[in-house]
């Protein structure tokens, strides 16, 4: 199983992962899925009706605007980077955030490095699986890397012409 | 000019260490090459034929006496004691050592300068109207707006991993001096009906394998909300760009295959569902930013009686007048051109003592500013006339005073083969072999404005496209050589330039370009330009001469 990055309150943790990834070819295991776009179209209601808690995995060329009504019902928003260098899913975790207000997990997987942790989590993501076997101190590490940002973003930090306001 | 506050220097030192911290993993065998190349990149750190190349951004080509001399400083303690200015007005140092390149990042946060951005799928180095504050044809000062965006662009959080690079320019003026009709975005500043600020916003231009000219998606777009329709621009392109197919990953494609009417639509489908005060940066922040630009400079009459003296009895410091001396919108002021164009010399090369030479005049003649132009050139802003006379000769000594902006000598030429991994062919010594052929000043000006720009290869960073005479350097079997392009400009008038025919080998450019002058020379109505004879003429006369011996 993965490793499961949480951030709680801008603190990294190792985290427990309740939810099992279930491909489409796979049968559904008993418990919390997170399955892909196509399944949750197909059986998203059913599961649901279950009492299960319920994550969709989103693939880098899929829309987030498809989820649109769904959202209030999901747990797990995944978001998957086939590529470290795709960058499509930052622009959908800002969506999901800002312009959705999702408020459910959002969570980094598939090519997923270190050197993305602050880009990441400044656009919303907030449970990461990292490929490149850093842990969670190393991964907190690089999100505080910087004392300043230069721009507003889902994380809420103050950027640097607010900073300068208040001083 | 803006200087860095605690928050900005913070960032710079941050971003050091950081890198510092990767190079020792690096150095330590604990990640991979391929590990390390992205890291690298983000740092403006290639692996090029030779060596390391640092990429050192410069941003809108602004520099001071302490910035230039802190490129003097690495380039003689790090590199080989010069550096290269690119048409993206960075520069280039092409021998770095690894190990090295963290203490020349901590060098250059020490002067409020870095590395961010020059390379990578991310909005790279802004680049404006090199004229900014000292020209009397600027609507406003595009400062103010290259450095919203580049506080805005800096290790942005949703735009770090595009689909390919991104560029952005600035014009300000009613003559485009920043090419912005070949950029990712051009920004072209105009005035409204009731004289309110706006932007003209030109998306998809760009040279390159496949060139296009920028398509406005919008006329006027008011000035304080260029961030937030940066950032719908820039949202749609890195949700919708192509990433299957490097070449076609630009924004260029993307909106030469939407159109740019449906391109336009989708933009403002998606700015008109963002909040426009959540991004665009407040007035105390632009009113700070603006503050920081301005230029005091003393009342003086307009004219000058010691340069009119020294113009009547020196044609040498007249014809430097008359190419490199430019009029600044306030009396008794000029702009001064400093080429980096001697003939024989490589085009945008500069030795450290000469970047210590133009520092200290900067300082002391041109109210501690410094330019870089897309030209590969630089310029002193503010410089009274006054002291003209006293600058040329500083010049002069340093062998910085060719005067010849504009001219045919006044090639831009990308590194080439020389250095450049991506290279075909070189780029330098194609163009010192013209140069040294129209190396009398007299010849030179006789022929005209003609700017001659030439890429080793089709990535097109000597911007041949856009040259009124382009080569491109091709590899034919092993062999280099080069194809001719006529008519193109990035100006206003922007247009690409045609291909003339066969490409040529390395020993017949030169004369080629030879014989199409002595075309224009002939065929040349008043005061027509090289261009204007050509689009009059059409390609006709030029292949004819060029290619009479093939056939």
């Amino acid at each position: 199983m993965p490793t499961l990055i949480k951030m709680h309150q801008g603190r990294a943790a190792l985290a427990n992962d309740p939810f099992t990834s279930v491909a489409d070819d796979e049968s559904l295991p008993p418990g919390d899925v997170i399955i892909s776009l196509t399944r949750f179209q197909s059986e998203g209601d059913r599961l649901l009706s279950e009492g299960r808690a319920v994550g969709v995995r989103v693939e880098a060329g899929e829309e987030i605007e498809v989820l649109a009504y769904d959202l209030p019902r999901l747990a797990v928003v995944a978001l998957a980077f086939p590529k470290f260098r795709d960058g499509r899913h930052y622009s959908n975790a800002r969506l999901l955030r800002e312009r959705y207000s999702f408020t459910g997990e959002v969570r980094a997987v598939g090519d997923v490095l270190r050197e993305q942790a602050l880009f990441m989590f400044r656009c919303g993501v907030d449970a990461f699986e990292p490929a490149d076997g850093s842990n969670a101190e190393q991964w907190e590490a690089a999100t505080r890397r910087y004392s300043h940002v230069y721009q507003r973003a889902a994380d809420g930090r103050t950027p640097a012409f607010a900073e300068r306001r208040e001083a | 000019m803006y200087q860095y506050d605690s928050i900005d220097k913070a960032f710079v030192a941050d971003r050091a260490a950081e890198f510092r911290g990767q190079v020792s993993r690096r150095l330590a065998g604990e990640i991979t090459e391929d590990q390390f190349k992205p890291i690298r990149l983000m740092n403006g750190l290639y692996l090029q034929l030779h060596a390391y190349m640092l990429r050192i951004a410069i941003p809108y080509g602004t520099l001071n006496s302490a910035k230039l001399r802190k490129l003097a400083f690495i380039a003689r303690t790090y590199d080989k004691g010069y550096g290269h200015f690119t048409t993206r007005t960075n520069l280039q140092l092409h021998w770095i050592k690894l190990k090295d390149a963290p203490e020349i990042l901590d060098h250059l946060a020490e002067v409020g300068m870095h590395s961010m951005q020059t390379s990578g799928n991310v909005i790279r180095n802004i680049t404006a109207d090199p004229y900014a504050g000292a020209t009397s044809d600027e609507l406003d000062d595009p400062r103010v707006w290259s450095e919203a965006i580049r506080q805005w662009s800096t290790l942005h959080p949703e735009f770090s991993f595009l689909p390919r690079k991104f560029k952005i320019a600035v014009g300000a003026a009613v003559k485009d001096r920043a090419a912005t009709r070949v950029y990712d975005i051009g920004l072209a500043l105009r005035r409204g009906r009731e004289g309110e600020l706006g932007f003209e916003v030109m998306v998809g231009g760009g040279l390159g394998r496949t060139p296009y000219l920028g398509s406005t998606i919008r006329e006027f777009l008011p000035t304080r909300h260029l961030l937030s329709y940066l950032q719908a621009i820039l949202r749609v392109y890195n949700r919708h760009g192509r990433r299957d197919n490097i070449w076609k990953a630009r924004i260029k494609v993307l909106v030469a295959s939407l159109g740019a009417e449906e391109f336009a639509r989708q933009v403002e489908e998606e700015w008109g569902k963002t909040d426009p005060a959540t991004v665009d940066l407040p007035n105390e922040e632009l009113a700070r930013i603006r503050a920081s630009f301005a230029t005091e400079l003393e009342v003086l009459p307009p004219g000058s009686k010691r340069v009119e003296a020294r113009k009547a009895s020196d044609p040498a410091f007249a014809r430097f007048l008359r190419h490199n001396v430019r009029p600044h919108k306030a009396p008794g002021y000029a702009i001064v051109d400093v080429s980096l164009k001697t003939p024989g010399e490589t085009p945008g090369d500069m030795t450290s003592e000469q970047m210590d030479v133009v520092a200290e005049l900067g300082k002391r003649f041109s109210k501690d500013e410094i330019r870089v132009n897309y030209q590969q050139n630089l310029l002193l802003p503010h410089v009274k006339l006054d002291d003209v006379p006293e600058v040329y000769e500083a010049l002069a000594a340093a062998g910085l005073a060719t005067p010849n902006m504009e001219l045919i000598t006044d090639i831009i030429a990308c590194p080439g083969l020389d250095y450049c991994t991506l290279a075909n062919a070189r780029a330098i010594p194609i163009a010192q072999q013209i140069a040294l052929r129209f190396a009398d000043p007299a010849r030179a000006e006789e022929i005209g404005e003609l700017p001659i720009k030439i890429s080793g290869c089709i990535n097109a960073c000597g911007h041949h496209h856009v040259g009124a005479i382009g080569i491109l350097g091709v590899d034919k079997k092993g062999e280099e050589f080069y194809q001719v392009t006529l008519g193109g400009t990035p100006e206003n008038d922007a247009a690409l330039g045609q291909i003339l025919g066969p490409a040529l080998p390395a020993a017949k450019v030169a004369e080629a370009i030879e014989q199409m002058v002595e075309v224009y020379l002939r065929e040349r109505k008043d005061g027509e330009r090289f261009l204007d004879t050509y689009r009059r003429t059409g390609a006709a006369p030029f292949k004819e001469a060029v290619y009479a011996d093939a056939n």
